[in-house]
């Protein structure tokens, strides 16, 4: 391959220097990683939160902090970890980095409107802050903003959803960049049936940014007139409805689920074929069940609600469908376990967390159905078993696909290789602290101890203190991970153009990338995942061993 | 049936089955992983999809998502439909407590009492924010919304002491609200109903 100048090196647009070609630049590349500082921020942030709630609950009674101060801490936890980790980490990162190359383009279509969406989520962000050290302070309500409670709180509500409704926009733009580019800037080469899975996932969670996100914003408009107005439409002292505001809230935090989870799944599809080095099992049923998921995914809302006092008619209708939305998860756990039949398995820290990952994200998925059906989840509905499970599915789903993201492309991204040993060290403290911290709390739910519970009866003590000790051990895993990850910027071991054998385009360009991403025009194969290649060269390696 | 029953049935058949494809996942997966290990099968085959297998996976777990629904569905109805002879109580949730009204006006607080061997019917609302009324001896569940009336209701059929918890999220003390259950014989109720006291 040619030599080639790096992103790093080059500045876009050209006549920038220093911090500007960073905060003023258009390049894809770029802005993925500022993106990536960002998210890796909160989510740091968001997880020490999430340590010190545990930390509270080891013991009945007041441990660390009173229960004001508790039930802020939950709010915050959630907040971050939803609005700006688990929604933009996959997509803003590693879609905004690898979409455009996955595809042969030089960049997202608006690369102008993409810098916009990276400073909506900043100021997003500040919001947040401010919202935490003004007024009342940090909104008390949950993550979920129920009203009636959430209009007569005297906390700052209206600055804690004005923070969301902003980084909903930016989700939002960036859903809208991406779903033009896939249209518009494909290489000529490049059919539906020949777009990289990844890619693929991004563009299902595209759709439902754009056609679900203006729901919560519009939501959460009205619940800032609501406390600020008084406009009576979800309090019912004015006759207004609270059951209206959950409907209206699910109606994008449901699909907002599969936008957590698609992208996760997208990067899963990637990792799998390639460390096996054989073809993706099922290439149009992964994809389809990605446009499946979408749309049926934005029909379930209303199971989040069956104990909310709405009819019985529609307990069954949400319920039925909802068993309806398992089946393409299903067929796509299926399907990566299927690619490793036969394949040429080699052991990686990115394919050992897709492993984890499936493990997790089964579980996750299958004690969802003990949630979708009515009967079973009028008993557990809002305990901790529900969030047993939605953790299984956010963070030991998505979260770890995240860290399988960052295992598998750091070396593109940043042209170095990191440390193997550190990295399967931290995957498996993360993933057995993991289990510690979450299965006490499957226990503790069928047990009936409710959610958002600052303290807790004497029967529920020993699960959650085993819980929080699950936990530390978990947060040691990740930061190691992270820690590992960083070490590698000291040492500078180069990475090659291809390390693991990938076949999709991002492994046909220097590592890291040149500006425009492509030194010579991208060759796009008929078929996404065929490793003849790479299987014919390995085996002349050897044989010239 | 006692509707606790049907629910207890429901949660058994789903993570039974869950248990099993769990495992069959992951067993497959571990030995997937070893027995193709590179340096065990350095030449992978290419093999890129088999129709009859995906739509088996496709129609099977259909199937079997189905059947759970409808379990799931038929226990649900359980805990909807009250017997007639049910007894009434009145139930209001608020900050951080829940009164209990009985027919002959008494007023309880976080202390329900009912006799043995009665269905018990509960009236359910709010009057502030939201509240949800739990009693997870009996698997029942339900929001208490100002503004409208829900129900739940169980078969008091084992003497004792229960916990009555509060599940949605209502503000600083949400955790306090903890109420009792308590079943008790026909004649001690009769009296308790009389009594003054709480």
């Amino acid at each position: 391959m040619s030599e080639s100048i790096s992103f790093f090196n080059t500045p876009s647009p050209a006549h920038l220097k220093g911090m500007k070609a960073w905060l003023l630049t258009h390049d894809h590349k770029r802005l993925a990683l500022m993106y990536m500082w960002a998210v890796l921020f909160w989510f740091s942030l968001g997880m020490i939160i999430g340590l010190l709630v545990r930390t509270e609950l080891m013991t009945q009674g007041k441990t660390i902090v009173g229960a004001d101060v508790y039930n802020a801490m939950f709010t915050l936890h959630g907040v971050i970890m939803i609005f700006l980790f688990i929604i933009p980490a996959i997509p803003a990162i590693f879609g905004n980095f690898f979409l455009p190359i996955q595809i042969g383009a030089d960049d997202v279509f608006f690369p102008r409107l993409n810098l916009f969406s990276w400073y909506l989520y900043m100021f997003g962000g500040l919001l947040a802050v401010i919202s935490l050290v003004t007024g009342q302070g940090f909104a008390d309500t949950g993550w979920t903003f129920y009203v009636p409670f959430s209009v007569t709180t005297e906390r700052n509500v209206s600055l804690t959803v004005s923070a969301a409704f902003i980084l909903g926009m930016s989700s939002m733009l960036t859903g809208l960049n991406f779903v033009t580019t896939v249209h518009r800037m494909r290489d000529k080469a490049m059919g539906w049936m020949q777009i990289p899975l990844f890619t693929w996932s991004l563009y299902a969670t595209a759709w439902v940014q754009i056609l679900a996100t203006p729901v919560i914003s519009i939501t959460l408009v009205l619940v800032v007139f609501e406390r600020v107005f008084s406009i009576g439409l979800f309090d019912p002292d004015k006759g207004g409805d609270p059951i209206l505001y959950q409907h209206l809230f699910w109606m994008y935090s449901h699909p907002a689920v599969y936008i957590m989870i698609l992208p996760g799944m997208g990067v899963i599809s990637e990792i799998i074929p390639v460390f096996s080095r054989k073809a993706i099992f099922g290439y149009k049923a992964i994809a389809g069940s990605s446009m499946a998921i979408a749309i049926a995914g934005s029909l379930v809302w209303a199971h989040h609600m069956y104990t909310s006092g709405m009819s019985d008619v529609s307990v069954f209708i949400f319920s039925l469908l909802t068993f309806l939305v398992a089946i393409p998860s299903a067929v796509k756990v299926f399907s990566w376990v299927s690619t490793m039949y036969k394949g040429s398995i080699e052991m990686n820290p990115a394919l050992l967390l897709s492993l984890m990952f499936i493990y997790l994200f089964t579980v996750g998925g299958l004690t969802g159905l003990v949630l979708g059906a009515a009967g079973t989840d009028i008993h557990v509905h809002d305990t901790y078993f529900v969030v047993a499970h939605f953790h299984f599915v956010m963070f030991g789903g998505t979260g770890f696909a995240f860290f399988a993201a960052l295992h598998y492309w750091w070396p593109k991204m940043f042209g170095i290789m990191y440390d193997f040993k550190k990295a399967y060290v931290g995957a498996v403290c993360a993933c057995v602290g993991f289990l510690f911290h979450y299965v006490p709390m499957f226990i503790l739910g069928l047990q009936g101890m409710p959610r958002r519970y600052y303290d807790y009866l004497p029967q529920y003590e020993s699960g959650n203190f085993s819980a929080g000790l699950g936990g530390y051990l978990m947060v040691f895993g990740v930061f190691l991970m992270f820690y590992n990850l960083f070490m590698s910027f000291k040492k500078r071991t180069p990475a090659s153009v291809n390390p693991w054998g990938g076949t999709t385009l991002e492994w046909s360009v220097p590592s890291p990338p040149p500006m425009e991403n492509f030194v010579e025009p991208p060759h796009v194969k008929d078929y996404p995942y065929d490793f003849s290649e790479i299987v014919a060269e390995s085996q002349k390696v050897k044989g010239k061993e | 049936m006692n509707p606790v029953q049907g629910v207890d049935q429901a949660f058994w058949y789903i993570l039974g089955i869950s248990g099993v494809l769990l495992l069959g996942i992951t067993i497959v997966m571990i030995y997937f992983v070893i027995r193709y290990r590179r340096s065990k099968n350095p030449v992978p085959s290419d093999i890129r999809d088999n129709y009859l297998l995906e739509v088996a996976w496709t129609i099977i777990p259909t199937l079997i998502a189905l059947s759970m629904f409808y379990v799931g569905w038929k226990s649900y109805v359980g805990l909807r439909d009250v017997p007639e002879d049910a007894m009434q109580v009145e139930v209001f949730g608020q900050q951080y407590s829940w009164i209990f009204v009985y027919d002959n006006d008494k007023e309880t607080e976080n202390n329900l009492v009912v006799p043995l061997g009665k269905a018990v019917k509960l009236n359910i609302t709010s009057t502030d924010v939201l509240h949800s009324f739990y009693i997870p001896a009996f698997r029942i569940k339900v929001d208490a919304v100002k503004g409208m009336t829900t129900y739940a209701w169980f078969y008091a059929d084992k003497e004792g002491e229960y916990d009555v918890l509060c599940t949605e999220y209502c503000g600083t003390d949400h955790s306090a609200m903890v109420g009792v259950l308590k079943i008790v014989p026909e004649e001690e109720y009769q009296r308790w109903l009389e009594s003054d006291e709480e």
